[in-house]
């Protein structure tokens, strides 16, 4: 192509250099220039049209917002371009559109760990798919070079679901008066008049007992039962199968700055809640050094407010240890309309949280065996010795 | 056999590090006020109580943690405060962080914030800090809270100059500003417009900060719309749609307020009315 372009060129040159108009030669000179104007114009065209093509296979937006159908064309294209990548159906919707998510990781003979990351749970909050989004690219264009993500990526598979409430998301683009809508969209039960369920409510965590509401028209109502929801369901039938795998389960949503720790509700504390706080709040510090923003961390009774029936409360029952609930930014100026420019720092300081976690339960998954070896033979050193000392003594 | 196992366990320490045989996990060493305030609070989270109470109702008492939602809220109430005292289109307050907060019962009338906080202003991100004191009253019918507060030098941030300008322009009735989702869907708007969305939030304060108490947390959503009326007195007149959303509930509420401003009268609320809200997505009636 750009051969030809040159070739053109010069002919181009050649010819303005050695054309001399006059009277004579006036409409000779005319359809000659107009001939070469054409095909000028047309192999720049062709250009185009191949850069055009190249480039849409390469240049996602993002950091733009994207709507439902060119979230699930931009999945299915990386299924097919990278080998590492797998695209999963694991559910459907209420109103039937499949609930997609991609298995990211190098191919291992041995079964592997396995990281959850959902995002949009909740219709509103567009910035989470937004993460979710970004956090795939951010592991596909690191992982060749970045000997960290290289080694997470062998030990590890990915499992991200860009969005998870596809009928509330779609419905949230519909028009300027479902913007805010939060729940999915199946029908309330019978005599009432209202849409949708608040599928943050609607897991078998403590189901129903706080922090949800019985009226179906409320933003939280928690269902008919637990998991009566199809995409709520969706979550545990595939996990359920696997989640002695799963170190790690990220819930992603907006807005508020938070680092959410399992229990939603406050009778009851997480095993493992100060290893969590702990790496919870390193997680915070590294959000920080990204751009200042603050981000809180703590359980939600605490920090937020009590509720049930959580996607990450149920994820740390079935015993994943490693269970969060990002809350993106902001803090209350756009709300759940976050601009369109703060997409990519929110993004960033995101990642840098993420990764912090997941970086930590992959180094005491997969680094931490010769530590556990060595506090092994002290304890057998300090139990010997205190069977030895009265006798020397 | 012993001095075998200690080579071996010496040459593992060196590989792995110092040996931590961790009963709990020790707190960073770069820990937050957050882990420290953790074990001084008498808070909610300290109830593991066998429920007789329902967990909601024993509120926070004494020093408060910064981070926990009792202090949070509270102080998002002096940001709406603030806002309706010296809010304009250029000047708008935001919460940005809760230092210290300590709350008491006050007899049978209510309970009682002192805070010290920091606001950011959104257009220069300049941040001040403040003390404040915020008293939300007892009583069956919801009264709104009572907010004293003191900052560093709030009006030093100095708008006149662009409110006299945004006055001026829009006083004469030529053309009567009119304009619908701000911000829009993408967070997005037109540059002209974002004076009246500032202009939004000052009058949603008014409106958030009479509905709020100890189980709300209140922020401007969206300003549906705006609607400028003629000039009166002076004064320039609107009627907005505002959507406010509660974190606490989730939900959000639509309001109208029909108000006045002015640079050197600031913001006055003559009407606000809360519209019912909108099932939308109604199932058509079914016999």
């Amino acid at each position: 192509m750009w051969l030809y372009i040159t070739y053109i060129d010069s002919k181009v040159t050649r010819y303005l250099r050695d054309v001399s108009i006059n009277a004579a030669n006036i409409t000779q000179v005319y359809f000659q220039t107009a001939t070469m104007l054409i095909s000028v114009g047309l192999s720049l065209m062709l250009l185009l049209s191949d850069v055009e093509a190249a480039t849409e296979r390469a240049e996602y937006d993002y950091y733009k917002y994207h709507p439902m159908p060119e979230i699930t064309s931009w999945m299915a294209q990386l299924a097919e371009d990278h080998p590492v990548v797998t695209l999963i159906n694991y559910g459907q919707t209420y109103e039937k559109r499949p609930i997609n998510l991609l298995k990211i990781g190098l191919d291992s003979e041995q079964r592997k760990k396995a990281v959850w990351m959902d995002c949009g749970i909740h219709a509103r909050e567009w910035i989470a798919p937004a993460f979710c989004q970004y956090f795939i690219n951010q592991i596909l264009q690191t992982y060749k070079t970045d000997p960290t993500v290289n080694q997470m990526m062998k030990n590890l598979d990915f499992y991200v679901t860009p969005v998870l409430n596809v009928d509330g998301y779609v419905y949230s683009w519909k028009d300027n008066t479902t913007r805010l809508w939060r729940k999915n969209r199946s029908p309330g039960p019978p005599g009432c008049s209202c849409y949708g369920t608040d599928l943050n409510r609607n897991f078998d965590a403590n189901w129903g007992t706080i922090g949800v509401s019985t009226n179906c028209c409320s933003i939280t109502y928690g269902g008919t039962k637990a998991l009566s929801e199809p995409e709520a369901q969706a979550v545990t039938n595939f996990l359920a199968k696997q989640k002695d795998d799963f170190l790690c389960f990220l819930t992603i949503h907006s807005y508020g700055q938070l680092l959410l720790v399992p229990y939603g509700h406050p009778n009851f504390t997480a095993p493992n809640y100060d290893e969590l706080m702990k790496v919870g709040l390193a997680a915070a510090d590294e959000i920080r050094k990204a751009h200042g923003m603050n981000y809180r961390v703590g359980s939600s009774p605490d920090i937020l407010y009590p509720n049930s029936g959580s996607s990450r409360d149920w994820a740390r029952l079935v015993g994943i240890p490693f269970t969060y609930t990002f809350e993106l930014r902001d803090n209350g100026t756009f709300e759940f309309e976050l601009p369109e420019a703060q997409i990519q720092p929110t993004c960033e300081e995101a990642y840098r949280g993420a990764m912090h976690i997941i970086t930590y339960v992959h180094e005491k998954t997969f680094n931490g065996a010769v530590a556990t070896a060595a506090a092994a033979l002290w304890t057998l050193l300090l139990a010997a010795g205190a069977t030895v000392t009265p006798s020397l003594m | 056999m012993d001095l075998v196992i200690m080579f071996v366990l010496a040459l593992l320490t060196v590989v792995s590090g110092s040996p931590t045989v961790t009963i709990r996990p020790e707190a960073q060493p770069n820990a937050t006020q957050q882990m420290l305030k953790k074990a001084v609070i008498f808070g909610q989270q300290q109830t593991v109580a066998v429920g007789t109470e329902a967990p909601g109702d024993v509120m926070a008492t004494g020093e408060l943690n910064p981070s926990h939602y009792p202090a949070q809220r509270a102080a998002k109430v002096v940001q709406h405060y603030l806002n309706t005292r010296y809010g304009s289109p250029y000047r708008v307050f935001g919460l940005h962080k809760v230092h210290s907060g300590h709350a008491e019962d006050v007899a049978e009338s209510g309970r009682k914030y002192l805070l010290k906080i920091s606001v950011q202003e959104f257009l220069r991100e300049t941040v001040k800090n403040c003390t404040a004191e915020v008293f939300f009253p007892k009583g069956e019918k919801q009264a709104s809270p009572e907010v004293r507060a003191s900052c560093d030098e709030l009006l030093q941030i100095d708008s006149k100059a662009q409110d006299e300008a945004l006055y001026q322009r829009y006083k004469m009735n030529q053309s009567l500003v009119s304009a619908e989702y701000l911000p829009d869907s993408h967070g997005n708007m037109d540059p002209d417009m974002k004076p009246f969305w500032h202009l939004g939030i000052v009058a949603a304060s008014f409106v958030m900060l009479s509905e709020s108490n100890e189980k709300t947390l209140y922020n401007t959503a969206q300003v549906a719309q705006v609607t400028q009326l003629e000039t009166e007195n002076d004064q320039l007149k609107f009627n907005y749609d505002i959507l406010l959303h509660d974190m606490v509930s989730q939900e959000i509420m639509h309001w109208k307020v029909l108000f006045t401003w002015s640079p050197s009268e600031g913001v006055k609320v003559l009407q606000k009315e809360q519209l019912p809200r909108c099932h939308c997505g109604r199932l058509p009636n079914k016999n």
